[in-house]
């Protein structure tokens, strides 16, 4: 186990190299600069502004100072929300979106997973269709309709919940953006969770237990469940990654200070040190939490060693 | 007894709970349309931050809440018989929040910092009339040799290249405000962070969380202090505008300074006259490369701009948010008539009739079509403004394409002097006059994308450039204008208009043209 953790970890290095050069030069072949806009800033200002944060210096060499004070952990300014490092930011921001992505995914995995379980357990009754039904709903609408929606019905209408904003964090600002959050993913793993089950429940060793006079309740959540959870590790993994980063549409609409919408706004702002930033967050959080799902899976499933 | 001592406990909760409530009262919760960039003076470039400069800080003159200039820091000023020389007196009450005093020194360190080519400071162009402010900038000169100096602590002396007849209005702008030199000495660029900041405006930096909120507390130094009704006021960022109006509505903020465009019609019957829609100061227009053919022919410019139906494009694509443009200046500068274009004034099937014997001259007609290429930035009103124009030419045989590309390409593409045909832009005042627009056509002007080129027009401008008479001075301008707006290189087509809603509890907001509200003449209930 402790050779696979390592190997994993010296290709996580190279991995997260390629990506961040790969993004780099992506970057700057778009045109444009973070200076450019419609208020046109007088030649001789530009070309002093971009030598101040070294833009005038050749590709190669920028990427080469990028990447020396990246090993460095020196993450850079940002070029456009200036007086604030790159580093600060995700400071701010990052505990934010990983507050309300974690409790998203808790919800979308716990509630998700029960409407699985009770859909797979009652096939092709009421319950079952009500679960797909919703389920389909929640895949389908976009967060940018469920958002509005409840901002108006539990914001302006019912006046349960503020309309927007952070506010430090309490219950009442964080509950919105959580549901809306969460809605989608509970989606999909409510619909991975009832396939899977009824695939385990049909396996050979639920009937033998089955035969051997076990109760439904240790049938299902201690023996057909372990199976069953499997393509749901798989998925989370990723998915808890996305959320974890923040969803630009969610943190817009609720007007919540995280570190998604840093990832669109950066880019069209061409504020080359944040959309970096923001690219080696979610290369780092993606490799970690593929690595956990690995490591779940082993644990979960006898079936699966690594040398 | 216990009566009357249960009645007194009630008594002082009861005052204290009104105390606590009028505190909390006096919070103006200020919607933005954006984030800020940086609280710094000289690095910021927006409206917004505009707003929030003119709350922390006061320049030599400020403006009011109607955007007129009145003293600032500077008590009163003198002005030598040729212009050139400007001679400023200090309020000797003036104060950081830090309670040292302001002195003009203080404008000197600024002044060089903000030409200074190390701080990158984007609008140094504002200090660009003071004598060798220009050269400091592109790193010719040294910053000593700036033509600023403090004669003593209360007296500033300001020399200039030339007469600079509009030197005071670009002086309300926050490029040209002052820092402590003690503060930012001591922080260096850190110094905009909430806890080291001093300012000497009738406000203080209390917090700056980046997209979430900037709140601003009364300054108690500020030489004003008295009449400063307000105790705090939140800036708070609201990209979406349809959130953004559903806070508004619950309460969440007093006011927002722009509104979803497309609601404008349930939001008038919702809010009624809490929604202001009033002039600014900037046009929407498209450029034509005027220095390649057919573009060059001032028949055709003319002729495409009689065509396009300025009503329509302002009711039903901007759904009112703008206003028909007939000029490149808009109008609401005082003492500034613009010259209008000479068919504003026909209807508009006789403008398409005189319209149609141009085409029908030039020899293009659905049989003969022309193709025309339109470069527009990303953004849904642009888009249908655009789609609007081609469907208004497509009659008369115009075949337009669009190029669409996100803001940055946009600019940069116009700037690097990219080939196109017509180009959509936008251009907002940054101090009051006409001059910041008429700019745009002088040869060899950095924003004058369509390289247009007319030595009468670029005579006149240089002329009210050192014209002392503000009279005579606006005259030039509108002769030039007139140039303008007869051979119309850039087709103006909107004037923008400041969205605003307010709400009936704040008093002291006053619509103008610059869209700026100090928030010192600002009250709450």
């Amino acid at each position: 186990m402790l050779r696979y953790t390592l190997r994993r970890l010296a290709t996580a290095v190279p991995t997260l190299f390629l990506i961040v050069t790969f993004s780099f030069f992506l970057m700057h072949v778009a045109p444009g600069g973070p200076f450019d806009m419609e208020k046109g800033i007088p030649p001789e200002i530009k070309r002093n502004i971009e030598h101040v944060f070294h833009l005038d210096e050749p590709v190669w060499k920028q990427y080469l100072d990028y990447v020396w004070n990246l090993v460095h952990g020196d993450l850079g300014p940002s070029y456009v929300i200036l007086n604030f490092s790159v580093a600060e930011l995700f400071r701010i921001g990052l505990p934010i979106s990983a507050w309300i992505g974690s409790w998203a995914m808790v919800l979308a995995l716990v509630l998700g997973s029960t409407m699985g379980v009770i859909a797979a357990l009652r096939q092709n009754r009421w319950i079952d269709y009500l679960v797909i039904a919703v389920a389909t709903a929640g895949s389908t609408l976009p967060t940018y309709v469920t958002a509005p929606v409840y901002q108006l019905i539990f914001g302006l209408l019912l006046r349960m919940t503020p309309v927007g904003g952070w506010g430090d964090g309490s219950f009442s600002h964080a509950i919105g953006p959580i549901i809306i959050l969460s809605l989608p993913q509970l989606a999909i793993v409510a619909r991975l969770m009832r396939g899977s089950m009824i695939e385990a429940l049909s396996a050979h060793h639920i009937r033998t237990a089955n035969a051997m006079g076990l109760s439904d309740f240790s049938i299902v959540l201690k023996h057909a469940f372990r199976g069953a959870v499997l393509p749901i590790v798989s998925y989370a993994g990723p998915a808890a990654a996305q959320l974890i980063t923040g969803s630009i549409i969610v943190e817009t609409i609720f007007q919540i200070p995280g570190v998604g919408r840093y990832f669109i706004q950066s880019a069209l702002n061409r504020d080359y040190t944040l959309v970096m930033g923001t690219v080696v967050m979610i290369a780092v959080f993606t490799i970690v939490f593929n690595f956990i799902v690995d490591l779940l899976y082993a644990v979960i499933d006898p079936r699966v060693r690594y040398e | 007894m216990k009566a009357f001592r249960n009645s007194l406990i009630i008594c002082a909760a009861a005052i204290a709970l009104m105390a606590g409530s009028a505190q909390a009262a006096g919070t103006w919760n200020r919607g933005a349309n954006s984030d800020v960039q940086s609280l710094d003076p000289h690095k910021t470039s927006t409206v917004e931050e505009h707003n929030i400069m003119v709350d922390l800080f006061q320049g030599l003159v400020m403006p009011d809440k109607e955007s007129n200039l009145i003293p600032g820091a500077a008590e009163s000023w003198t002005v030598s018989p040729d212009g050139k020389v400007y001679t400023f007196k200090l309020r000797r009450d003036g104060m950081w929040s830090d309670g040292t005093p302001v002195k003009a020194s203080d404008f000197v360190f600024a002044w060089k910092r903000v030409l200074d080519p190390k701080t990158g400071s984007e609008y140094a162009s504002m200090a660009f009339p003071v004598l060798n402010a220009e050269d400091i900038n592109a790193g010719k000169k040294k910053p000593e040799e700036l033509g600023v100096k403090a004669i003593d602590d209360f007296t500033l002396e300001v020399t200039l290249k030339g007469p600079t007849p509009y030197f005071l209005e670009m002086l309300t702008h926050h490029a040209m405000y002052p820092v402590s030199e003690a503060n930012v000495t001591k922080f260096g660029d850190d110094f905009v962070k909430a806890g080291n900041m001093v300012s000497n405006g009738p406000f203080t930096l209390a917090e700056n969380v980046p997209g979430d909120h900037i709140k601003l507390v009364k300054n108690p130094k500020f030489y004003d202090a008295a009449n400063v009704s307000l105790d705090a006021v939140n800036y708070i960022p609201t990209e979406d505008r349809a959130a953004g109006l559903k806070r508004y509505k619950a309460g969440e903020v007093d006011s927002m300074n722009d509104y979803p465009g497309e609601q404008l019609d349930e939001m008038k019957k919702e809010l009624g006259d809490q929604v202001h829609m009033t002039p600014e100061l900037g046009t929407y227009y498209y450029i034509f490369k005027t220095h390649k053919a057919p573009w060059d022919n001032p028949d055709l410019r003319n002729a495409i701009s009689m065509v396009i139906d300025r009503d329509q494009l302002a009711e039903k694509v901007w759904k009112n948010s703008m206003l028909p443009g007939w000029s490149l200046v808009p109008p609401g500068v005082k003492g500034y008539t613009p010259p209008m274009m000479d068919y504003s004034t026909m209807g508009q099937l006789d403008r398409e009739d005189a319209a149609k014997k141009v085409f029908d001259k030039l020899g293009i007609s659905p049989s003969h079509p022309m193709k025309v290429e339109i470069r527009y930035n990303e953004s849904e009103n642009h888009k249908n403004t655009a789609v609007a124009i081609q469907e208004m030419l497509k009659p008369y045989g115009f075949d337009v394409s669009f190029v669409v590309t996100d803001g940055k390409t946009h600019y940069s593409y116009l700037e690097q002097k990219g080939d196109f045909d017509i180009a959509r832009a936008g251009w907002i005042a940054d101090f009051k006059d006409p001059v910041t627009f008429l700019n745009l056509g002088h040869t060899g002007d950095g924003n004058n994308y369509g390289e247009y080129s007319n030595k009468d027009y670029d005579a006149l401008l240089d002329q009210a450039a050192v014209e002392s008479d503000p009279t005579k001075r606006m005259d030039e301008l509108s002769k030039a204008e007139a140039i303008l707006v007869k051979e119309l290189p850039v087709l103006p087509l909107l004037y923008y208009g400041n969205h605003n809603l307010v709400s009936p509890k704040l008093h002291g907001f006053a619509d103008n043209v610059m869209d700026v509200h100090p928030s010192r003449f600002v009250s709450k209930d």
